[in-house]
């Protein structure tokens, strides 16, 4: 199952990709389209090699592809790696549906 | 249904879920107030949860372990950041080592539990954020035992006529 796939280093890389705002919002922005590294740090108040960091931690995280094309790096989401994120919240989900069916079992009894 | 909808949010690592109950705010507020029917939900049937203590108030802290199938024992902590009786509690959670202390490097979750009443029932809405890839994976690993049950569970809940939301 999931868990068992996604063994310690890789759910890591994984966590610690989606813990900072600005991966988060890289993330969110290549999902609906490519950019370039140039392109996409015009849109932060850091240095192009700080948004080059944080394109290098997505990538290791398997969230996005990056490709050289001539003198531009281009950015795309890794919609695998997004899915697998989704699944391990597809699992908590359900613990808490079961959590929510206990509850209600015991409110049965009055 | 008991779930009426929930919203993942896998960039965020937040999950919500929404379920309303038979039952007034008061009622709903017990099963988190008292230990006994807190332990009768919080784990699952494979992994049930025994609350040692249980400081319901504002700062106070409670302590549980769980109990896998092979007699395993997992420990955890709470930390209650807000109690208002009886519309809404938040709390840090996290992992122990058997002595109960917290385990720093385990990370942590956050919940805020609103409870609301809409005529007689009453709407609990729960918000969970993770903030480290070891607090989910643990929380998955006992949850997995839990999943493969939860047909059984189901069918033993209609067969005793009980009621499951």
């Amino acid at each position: 199952m999931v868990v068992h796939e996604l063994r310690g280093a890789e759910l890591d890389r994984l966590f610690q990709a989606f813990a900072d705002a600005t991966r988060r919002d890289i993330v969110t922005r290549v999902t609906a389209g490519e950019y370039s590294v140039s392109r996409l740090a015009e849109h932060y108040a850091m240095s192009f090699a700080a948004v080059q960091k944080h394109v290098a931690a997505l990538e290791r995280a398997s969230l996005v592809t990056k490709e050289k094309r001539g003198r531009e790096q281009i950015v795309r989401a890794h919609h695998d790696g997004l899915q697998q994120a989704r699944r391990l919240l597809d699992e908590y989900e359900s613990i808490w549906r079961q959590r929510a069916d206990r509850i209600a079992d015991i409110l049965a009894e009055g | 249904m008991t779930v009426i909808s929930s919203h993942k949010d896998a960039k965020a690592l937040s999950f919500t879920v929404v379920a309303e109950f038979d039952a007034g705010v008061e009622r709903v507020w017990q099963v988190w107030e008292d230990p006994r029917q807190l332990e009768r939900w919080w784990g699952p049937p494979t992994w049930p949860a025994t609350f040692d203590s249980h400081e319901f108030v504002s700062g106070g802290k409670a302590s549980y372990f769980m109990t896998g199938p092979g007699g395993e024992k997992s420990r955890g902590w709470w930390r209650f950041t807000a109690i208002e009786a009886p519309h809404r509690l938040e709390f840090d959670d996290g992992f122990a080592d058997e002595n109960g202390d917290p385990i720093p490097t385990m990370g942590t979750s956050h919940a805020v539990v609103r409870l609301e009443a809409i005529d007689n029932r009453t709407r609990m809405t729960m918000v969970s954020t993770f903030d480290s890839a070891e607090a989910l994976e643990k929380v998955l690993a006992m949850g997995m035992e839990e999943g493969m049950k939860q047909a059984l569970g189901q069918i033993d809940a209609i067969l005793a006529g009980s009621k499951v939301g």
